[in-house]
């Protein structure tokens, strides 16, 4: 069983580093640097599997964790099938995932750990889950679900929904979705958050009572707009670039590392067919049979070890394919400041374009074109009370636009602050958790030459038995 | 070297004996213009069982004829192109007039000796020769690659020949190795009638069947089929491998770039990222050397002994042959309608040669038989050294 492979913000392999933390889990993490440690800690036991290695960090997670985290424990444990009928009233199969929750505490020597809160959720809910906090906390880069379907498999990979390997790879990316929103400082606070972990029945209602819903909407509409910026903050610009160039290289790297696994399997699996051939060979032969048929069978080892090799490999891909989905999260944060920021400006714009047309009401020259000025010219100049009414729904137009105006500025700089300490947090976790799974990977391939040393070097003992 | 006597001494050092003129009373063939004579020698047939002993002495401390191929040579005439290879022999027995030689021949040369020493000898295992043309290679006649690895097979095939103990005292080799121009020696032999005619009576024969193989030989036959099926698995099993390595370090090129340029987008991780794009391409060099090897090496190897399955079951063909004919003669003899005398000498003789027959196979058979398992012993294990070779390697790097 493969556990969570991320380490959450705070959380260090090496207790003798502090960190910094409110108690209410709101405020920046401090970040000790702990990276050095840590690299010497896994490369210089180079035996340790890389789930091993992960586990090590998990297990002093909890101890540094948000409030929530302190709190519970979390796992999502089990998948199951049901059988239920659809929005369409049809029957379908789907999988749900059982969530257990318990109190964080020591246990003591001896004895047995409490028993779980368990609660069972299906993938859709995940997804509404997401979507609300998509919506309440658009600052915030939120964490991706796994993905809806496999996608950069290697032939030998099932893209089936129903795959029970799909179905154990989906439930692993299941818990670290959780446990990233509940190592948040900001997510782990969230009401609704607390709720799905704890509430199976009353959740749904809750969430829609909120009102999200409404937000979606406009949510998509921002996304998929476009409209032109004429001052956005370079920071945001700069990391949606880098954002976007991220999202490509890693793309490109999942379909190629699908297509060398495919072509390494071919390599591994086709000399099993020496296993066959020589064992049927050694019944012909006197002197070189056994030779041969203990050979054979070491070729049938090598090309057996195949599947486990490219397993784990797959957790390396899931790993690249978490930081995938983030450059989405990412990109849709960017995209938030720029419509911020645009709405911003047309705020600014439409005020400064008010005063303008009082300034003529007023001095009653007609600078600026208006259809106003030209009906009044066309038709006659309007009368004094016309005129003054004019002038003051202006004023008022202008005050509540300069109020707007303030308003959306504070707004603006208040996202841009909120989101960039959320960007810094970001790229500090991207870059220790993207170390941890290179370095793994790296361990992996020294594991993998090692088994196949040991193989062929069986099989030339063999061989010199011939 | 003629009319020799036989030496008293049978403790199974080599005979100075051409024993080439023995077999040859045996060959169908009986009108050689080789110049040699016939003695009719049965000491000679007594050491031919001592063949096995023959070659471990001859390993050990005897070796007395050392030849290279090398040095291929494109030969342009009018009518033709082709390639001549060089051939240097070195030499300390007493036989050669001198101690070195150095010819040039072409492949054709190579072919001649073959079918020479297969007449001569229709029951030794004459080691094969590189094909002719390689069809599914691709390969273009005059390919460097092509011409490189039929020069190897090429030299190959004269050094199993010269550690052949009754082989290599054949007197085509001789001339092979020593004569300036071949083409005259080529041209004395048995005329292409004679040879007709053998082969007319050995279909007849074999149309005929065979009345009473004996079991060893029937077990022989056996191993054979077998033997070639399995070998030619092995092949295959070999080149598919190849190809599957190929495919495999196509895509592995293009991943190492990837993460080049992955590096390029990143601060922290450039280092991380860096280090897994050169192991890769490390990987990528090792995986190329590696596929080097096993076309170098262990598939060279292995295509011999599928040609040498080809050559066994022509030997046990011609041993068939051999049998057929006698029984042929000898249930004429059994009918009495004809010259009782004469039939029956001729009778004797084939039988002779069938038991003579015989017995060379069996001496041979257990010679190529070591022959076949220490090169193919050699060459998996090779391979095996070679792929440990690539994990420790490839593995250097990460650890770094």
């Amino acid at each position: 069983m493969v556990t969570p492979w991320f380490q959450p913000l705070g959380a260090c392999a090496d207790e003798s580093i502090r960190c910094a933390s409110s108690a209410d889990g709101n405020s920046q993490m401090m970040m000790a640097d702990s990276g050095s440690n840590e690299e010497v800690a896994v490369i210089g036991n180079t035996d340790i599997t890389s789930t091993e290695s992960e586990n090590n960090i998990i297990n002093t997670m909890v101890e540094r964790g948000t409030a929530l985290l302190r709190k519970m424990e979390i796992n999502v444990a089990e998948a199951e099938k049901r059988m239920g009928k659809n929005t369409v009233n049809m029957q379908e199969t789907y999988t749900v995932y059982l969530i257990e929750t318990r109190p964080a505490e020591a246990v003591p020597d001896g004895g047995t750990p409490a028993t779980p809160d368990t609660l069972w959720r299906r993938y859709s809910e995940f997804e509404l889950l997401r979507t609300y906090l998509l919506v309440t906390y658009p600052y915030i880069i939120i964490p991706p679900l796994p993905e809806k379907r496999a996608e950069f498999v290697w032939h030998k990979l099932s893209a089936d929904n129903l795959d029970p390997d799909f179905v154990e790879r989906r439930r692993v990316g299941l818990e670290n979705f959780l446990l990233r929103v509940a190592s948040h400082p900001v997510l782990s606070n969230d009401k609704i958050f607390f709720l799905f972990l704890t509430e199976e029945k009353g959740w749904r209602e809750a969430v829609l009572e909120t009102g999200f819903q409404d937000k979606v909407d406009s949510r998509l509409k921002s996304l998929s707009a476009s409209f032109r910026v004429k001052n956005p903050d370079k920071r945001f610009t700069a990391l949606k670039h880098y954002s976007d160039e991220l999202n490509t290289v890693i793309s490109q790297l999942l379909r190629v590392r699908a297509r060398v696994a495919d072509r390494l399997y071919g390599v591994y699996k086709v000399h099993g067919n020496y296993g066959r051939v020589f064992s049927e060979w050694s019944a012909i032969e006197k002197e070189m049979g056994d030779g041969l048929q203990s050979a054979g069978h070491h070729m049938d080892t090598y090309a057996a070890s195949i599947d486990d090799i490219l397993e784990e490999e797959e957790h390396y891909a899931d790993q690249l394919k978490e930081y995938l989905f983030y450059t989405e999260a990412v990109r849709s944060v960017c995209r938030k400041h720029e419509l911020i920021q645009y709405e911003l400006e047309i705020a600014a714009q439409d005020l400064a374009y008010k005063k303008q047309q009082k300034e003529e009401l007023v001095t009653g020259t007609v600078r600026v074109f208006s259809l106003k000025g030209m009906t009044s010219k066309l038709f006659g100049q309007e009368s004094q009370e016309q005129r003054e009414s004019r002038l003051a729904a202006l004023e008022q137009s202008i005050q509540e636009g300069e109020e707007s105006l303030k308003e959306k500025n504070t707004e603006s700089q208040e996202f841009v602050r909120t989101a960039w300490e959320d960007i810094e947090r970001f790229k500090e976790q991207k870059d220790k958790d993207l170390r941890e799974a290179l370095i793994s990977y790296a361990i992996m391939q020294i594991s993998m030459c090692k088994k196949g040393i040991q193989v062929w070097s069986n099989a030339k003992e063999c061989f010199n038995k011939m | 070297m003629s009319g020799q006597t036989v030496p008293a001494d049978f403790s199974g050092h080599m005979l100075d004996l051409d024993e080439d003129e023995d077999l040859e009373v045996f060959s169908k063939n009986t009108s050689l213009a080789d110049g040699d004579p016939m003695p009719n020698s049965p000491s000679s047939m007594v050491n031919q069982y001592r063949l096995e002993e023959d070659e471990e002495q001859q390993d050990a401390n005897t070796k007395d004829l050392f030849i290279t191929v090398d040095n291929p040579e494109s030969h342009v005439t009018a009518i033709e192109t082709f390639i001549m290879y060089r051939v240097v022999t070195k030499t300390t027995r007493s036989e050669f007039d001198s101690s070195e030689y150095e010819v040039r021949r072409r492949y054709q040369d190579f072919l001649w000796l073959r079918s020479r020493l297969e007449e001569n000898y229709p029951t030794l295992i004459v080691h094969p020769l590189p094909e002719k043309f390689v069809m599914k290679g691709m390969v273009e006649r005059f390919n460097d690659d092509f011409i490189e690895t039929r020069k190897r097979a090429l030299h190959r095939f004269l050094n199993k020949i010269s550690e052949h103990p009754i082989l290599s005292y054949s007197q085509h080799f001789k001339v092979f190795l020593t004569a300036q121009d071949l083409a005259s020696h080529r041209k004395q032999g048995p005329g292409f009638l004679s040879r007709m005619g053998e082969t007319v009576r050995a279909v007849a024969n074999s149309v005929r069947g065979l009345r009473n193989r004996p079991e060893e030989f029937s077990l022989m036959q056996e191993y054979v089929d077998d033997f070639s099926n399995k070998i030619s698995s092995v092949d295959k099993v070999t080149q598919r491998i190849i190809k599957e390595q190929r495919e495999y370090l196509d895509e592995l090129k293009q991943y190492s770039p990837t993460y080049t340029q992955w590096a390029g987008l990143e601060e922290e991780l450039e280092e991380p990222l860096k280090g897994v794009a050169s192991c890769v391409e490390r990987c990528s060099k090792e995986t190329e050397e590696q596929i080097h090897h096993l076309s170098e090496v262990l598939v060279p190897a292995l295509h011999e002994y599928v040609l040498c399955a080809e050559t066994l079951k022509a030997v046990m063909r011609r041993r068939d042959n051999i049998q057929a004919e006698f029984e042929a003669k000898n249930e004429a003899l059994a009918s009495k309608k004809v010259d009782q005398e004469a039939l029956q000498e001729e009778v004797d003789g084939l039988a002779d040669r069938v038991e003579q027959a015989n017995n060379v196979l069996k001496g041979d058979w257990s010679r190529w038989q070591n022959s076949m398992r220490t090169d193919l012993k050699s060459a998996f294990i090779s391979t095996a050294e070679k792929n440990m070779e690539y994990y420790e390697k490839t593995v250097g790097y990460p650890e770094s």
